[in-house]
């Protein structure tokens, strides 16, 4: 049985211009791109509905302007969604009271901004006991959290300085630790390492895949980095103009792209790390089992083997049982689809 | 949200306007208009017969206000008068019932010390020490801690006030619509006129004097609140909203502090606008420095003036400094585990050199008060000295200001004289209407109109006369200042300093100098606001000069032009939004000095301003204020209008 939704989107809309609510109506609740152009509105997330299951990592991701930023806002309530529901824990957030929101956002949520949003007249420590302060957790208890959470993130020794005293790297680790504080079910991440140079991200990049293993938070992350995507998520899903295009695994959507669009993202994404062996293996039974390879690898580490042998090698499942054969060229075509003849 | 949006290209391609159609209209208005007012002289100048007594009702309203909340205006005054009393006490007067000495003056100089210190450093401690020892050393002392008793007692109630209006107006459009008209009003009006309704509700006195000062130090709080609070980064914000933070949390503890920096300018302007007001108060008797170079300045005392003129500046350096200091201050980090009193150092020095003070006080009273015989003067010389100027640079000064007088200022005075009111009005009305249509073209129409109607022709010409002077000159002279300082970057620098400095000085300083030079006269009228009023032409070429892209320079040089085309064929036009707005600022300033040049004699509204002041005739007062007013926003409003065309066509918004 599937486990129950920790955030639940139903339908979600959230449009830009006078009178949003009248608009949607006189559309019977589904206006198409035209409908938005012609009347001058914009549609930031249009007709959106997906699933976080707990201890998932499920990445948005498009380019700039398609609404994936206005929907991690609408799903935080940060704004108020024009239509639809949000669902936590079964709880309906579009319909909760301010008081509810706030107490929510004490004990439930937490979020990490691209740019970080520290304050910048306090120091780091005060900037992560900050939620535990304004929901009146008394000074000790606070400030040995918040000791806590740097060292979780590797910051103790720096929690006198004050943010402006500290590397990009470092500040987003104080955003983390911040967001972490309260102890969230929920995880919000909007584009969390997108202002870092390149090698800094890297290491974010672990940095948080090493705190969710230990964490097992519920995370929605954006980003606009497909290989970021890849990277980091148990599921993407892709927008473009306000509409999730797709949701699936990273493998799923490398070998069915849901139209042209998904196929342009993955282009250059990664395949050798993405593909597994099972997915390209032919149901032809061949080669011998004893040098079998388990369907679940990805084929960019038993790329060497493959194409250095001239036949077929036989692919395994988790049973041992054998699925079927993997041939070199299968191998270069799934890794180079572009070579096709 | 990818989707082009097509829009209409920014500045539309208008097609080279010709010059001839509008200049033809011009053409036609003056000659129709001039031409009717010699065969109807009403239409030269508006009859009294036909004046409405506008005035009269004003005077009349507020004296009735003033008799109806009578026990209002007196719990209000009543309430005031606690702090500033309690203030001035510590400072300067002491509880003398109860045989309790005030602060001794080495305590404050020390006090003023360590606050520099703790807000900028040793460098700013020695300054701020210094500037206010010379109080004490010039025998200053009671008046200055006077003058600095309303400041001190004013600026936290007119900052909480605007601070309190400010954050109103971020939480509601129309609150910040009404507030944004008001303020507009309120500081295109100048200082005195401030003075009348305040003197027929309150009285003379220290208490009259706050009043007038918190409500005219309002508005640059309020104002840089609303731009504090709506410039916070929405990371911030959203970050604030989604550590659980209610409305009051997110506003106490996200919004304001990091909002700091601009809510410390904004404190700045306060300071220096409260000392600036407080000065100009003494004309409705508060006393302090500012009511003794009043004294001085009557008495033609020069001497005396410009010793009391200094200390006013010292005042507002210190001041500004101090202020403008903390707005870049960094929080000290302290390791964990320091004790208090290494955290609080500043405050614990502070205390032990003031229990010090006080008790050596009573062994040497010179600590406690200088006494007369210890103080300097520069008085005596500067007495002689002026008197040797006016013996025998006076020959060669004269003959200088009687050319200026026949030749410029004369001619202008008799030109704006002379105008037939319906060309004045039309022409503004004309320009108007080029520059942006029917509803800028009523502009002039009904604040110029308003003032006329109200009796004020001639002094409004008056006025107009010589801001026309002011802004003529200082065109002249800072346009091409502003030029040569953004070619010479250390030039640059010394120009900035100056500018910084002249515009510390309060209004009033400005007249020593001019009475010493030019004795009275129109001309000093003139050159006394143009002291004021020339910073901002310089500020705004400069930073116009310097906003030109270094790219267009390097193409001019890359065509072949010679420095003088660049000039003018391709930075000045580029620059041009920028000066004019420097000249609408110089504008504004020339009007706010009108009002303080009535003091050394004129006969524009500033006099009719400070005629009104002795009778509490609010209604002339406020009028003639109001009128001032109405010339700044006239003027702002059409040269605002011309800028923003010139910079749209640029392609520069």
């Amino acid at each position: 049985m599937k486990p129950t939704a920790k955030i639940s989107c139903r339908n979600l809309w959230k449009i830009f211009g006078p009178d949003p609510e009248a608009f949607l109506a006189r559309h019977n609740g589904a206006p198409r791109s035209e409908d938005f152009r012609t009347a001058g509105m914009v549609g930031a997330v249009c007709d959106v509905s997906f699933d976080v299951f707990p201890g998932e990592i499920l990445i948005v991701m498009g380019l700039s302007g398609s609404g994936k930023s206005t929907l991690i806002r609408a799903i935080s309530r940060l704004n108020d969604p024009t239509a639809g529901n949000v669902l936590i824990d079964g709880q309906d957030l579009l319909k909760a009271s301010p008081e509810e929101l706030v107490d929510l956002r004490r004990h439930k949520m937490g979020m990490v901004f691209q740019h970080f949003g520290l304050l910048p007249h306090r120091t780091v420590l005060s900037n992560v006991a900050f939620p535990l302060e304004v929901r009146g957790s008394p000074r000790e208890e606070r400030e040995s959290r918040a000791m806590e959470m740097l060292k979780l993130v590797g910051l103790e020794g720096r929690e006198t300085h004050f943010p402006r005293e500290l590397s990009g790297g470092q500040q987003q680790r104080v955003g983390i630790a911040r967001s972490l504080a309260v102890g969230p079910d929920i995880w919000f991440l909007d584009e969390p390492f997108s202002a870092l140079d390149p090698l800094i991200r890297r290491e974010m990049q672990d940095e948080f895949l090493r705190l969710q293993k230990m964490l097992k938070k519920t995370i929605v992350f954006i980003t606009h980095d497909f290989e970021e995507a890849v990277r980091l998520s148990d599921r993407i899903g892709i927008m473009k103009e306000g509409r999730l295009v797709q949701l699936a695994t990273p493998e799923e959507m490398i070998s069915r792209p849901a139209d042209d669009y998904v196929r342009q993202f993955t282009k250059n994404a990664p395949r050798d790390r993405i593909v597994s062996v099972g997915s390209i293996a032919s149901a032809e039974v061949a080669g011998s089992a004893g040098d079998a390879i388990p369907a679940s690898l990805k084929i960019g580490e038993v790329a060497a083997r493959v194409l250095a042998s001239d036949r077929p090698i036989a692919v395994v499942d988790s049973d041992g049982q054998t699925i079927g054969s993997v041939s070199r060229d299968r191998m270069i075509a799934a890794m180079f689809p572009e070579s096709r003849p | 949200m990818t989707d082009v949006v097509v829009r209409e290209p920014a500045g539309r391609m208008s097609p080279v306007r010709s010059l001839t159609p509008p200049l033809v209209a011009f053409a036609a208005l003056i000659a129709i208009t001039v031409l009717l007012a010699q065969l109807f002289p009403p239409l030269n100048d508006w009859p009294d017969g036909w004046v409405v007594p506008i005035r009269y009702w004003v005077t009349e309203a507020f004296a009735w206000l003033g008799e109806v909340a009578k026990p209002i205006t007196r719990a209000i005054a009543w309430v005031l008068a606690k702090p500033l009393a309690f203030v001035e006490a510590v400072l300067y007067r002491g509880v003398p019932d109860w045989k309790v000495q005030p602060l001794p003056w080495v305590a404050v100089v020390a006090g003023v010390a360590i606050l520099g210190h703790w807000i900028a450093g040793r460098r700013l401690a020695w300054f701020s020490g210094i500037c206010t020892a010379y109080l004490a050393v010039f025998g200053l002392w009671p008046e200055s801690m006077q003058t600095l008793s309303i400041v001190l007692v004013t600026v936290p109630l007119a900052a909480a006030t605007g601070l309190g209006l400010g954050i109103w107006a971020t939480r509601s459009a129309r609150a910040e619509r009404i507030l944004n008209s008001v303020f507009d009003l309120m500081q295109a009006t100048p200082h005195m006129a401030y003075l009348a309704p305040v003197v027929v509700l309150f009285g003379f006195g220290q208490v009259p004097a706050m009043l007038a000062t918190l409500v005219f130090a309002l508005p640059p709080m309020a104002r840089c609140t609303i731009l504090g609070i709506k410039t916070v980064p929405s990371d911030i914000l959203e970050a604030g909203r989604m550590s659980g933070c209610t409305p009051r949390q997110l506003l106490w503890k996200v919004e304001i502090p990091a909002a700091q920096r601009t809510l410390l300018l904004g404190l700045n302007q306060v300071v220096m606008q409260t000392l600036a007001m407080v000065v100009i108060a003494s004309l409705v008797g508060a006393s302090g420095l500012g009511q003794k170079l009043l004294f001085s300045l009557q008495q033609l005392q020069i001497g005396k003036a410009v010793e009391q003129g200094i200390a006013i500046t010292l005042i507002a350096i210190v001041l500004d400094r101090l202020t403008h200091a903390a707005m870049n201050r960094v929080p000290q980090r302290h390791p964990a585990g320091t004790p208090w009193y290494r955290r609080h150092a500043h405050l614990v020095t502070f205390l032990a050199v003031a229990a010090v003070a006080i008790l050596l006080s009573r062994v040497i009273p010179g600590i406690g008060v200088l006494p007369r015989d210890m103080t300097l003067s520069f008085g005596a010389p500067i007495n002689d000295g002026v008197r040797w100027i006016s013996k025998n640079l006076f020959a060669y000064v004269k003959p200088v200001r009687d050319t200026l007088t026949i030749w410029l200022l004369l001619p202008i005075r008799d030109f704006f004289l002379w105008l037939p009111w319906p060309t004045f009005i039309g022409t503004l009305a004309l320009i108007g209407w080029y520059l942006g249509g029917v509803r800028l073209a009523l502009v002039p129409v009904a604040l110029m109109g308003f003032i006329m109607i109200a009796g004020f022709w001639t002094p409004l010409m008056l006025t107009v006369y010589l801001v026309t002077c002011c802004t003529i000159l200082a065109v002249l002279i800072g346009v091409p200042t502003g030029i040569w300082a953004s070619r010479h970057p250390r030039g640059a620098r010394v120009v900035n300093t100056v500018c910084d400095t002249l515009q510390t000085f309060p209004s009033f300083i400005y007249l020593i100098p001019v009475i010493m030079l030019f004795q009275t006269s129109d001309l000093s009228n003139v050159i006394a606001m143009l002291a004021y009023a020339t910073v901002p032409a310089v500020r705004f070429t400069y930073l116009g000069m310097t906003l030109v892209p270094q790219a267009t320079i390097e193409a001019a040089i890359a065509s072949g032009t010679t420095p003088r085309q660049r000039l003018w064929k391709v930075e000045m036009p580029i620059a041009f939004p920028e000066i004019l707005l420097g000249i609408n600022q110089t504008i504004m300033m020339a009007l706010a000095m009108v009002a303080i040049t009535a003091l050394i004699g004129s006969r524009d509204l500033g006099q009719e301003i400070y005629k009104a002041l002795p009778g509490a005739d609010t209604g002339r007062g406020l009028i003639a204020g109001i009128g001032i007013a109405f010339i700044g926003i006239t003027a702002d409003r059409l040269i605002g209008a011309w800028a923003k065309r010139r910079k749209r066509e640029l392609g520069l918004v």
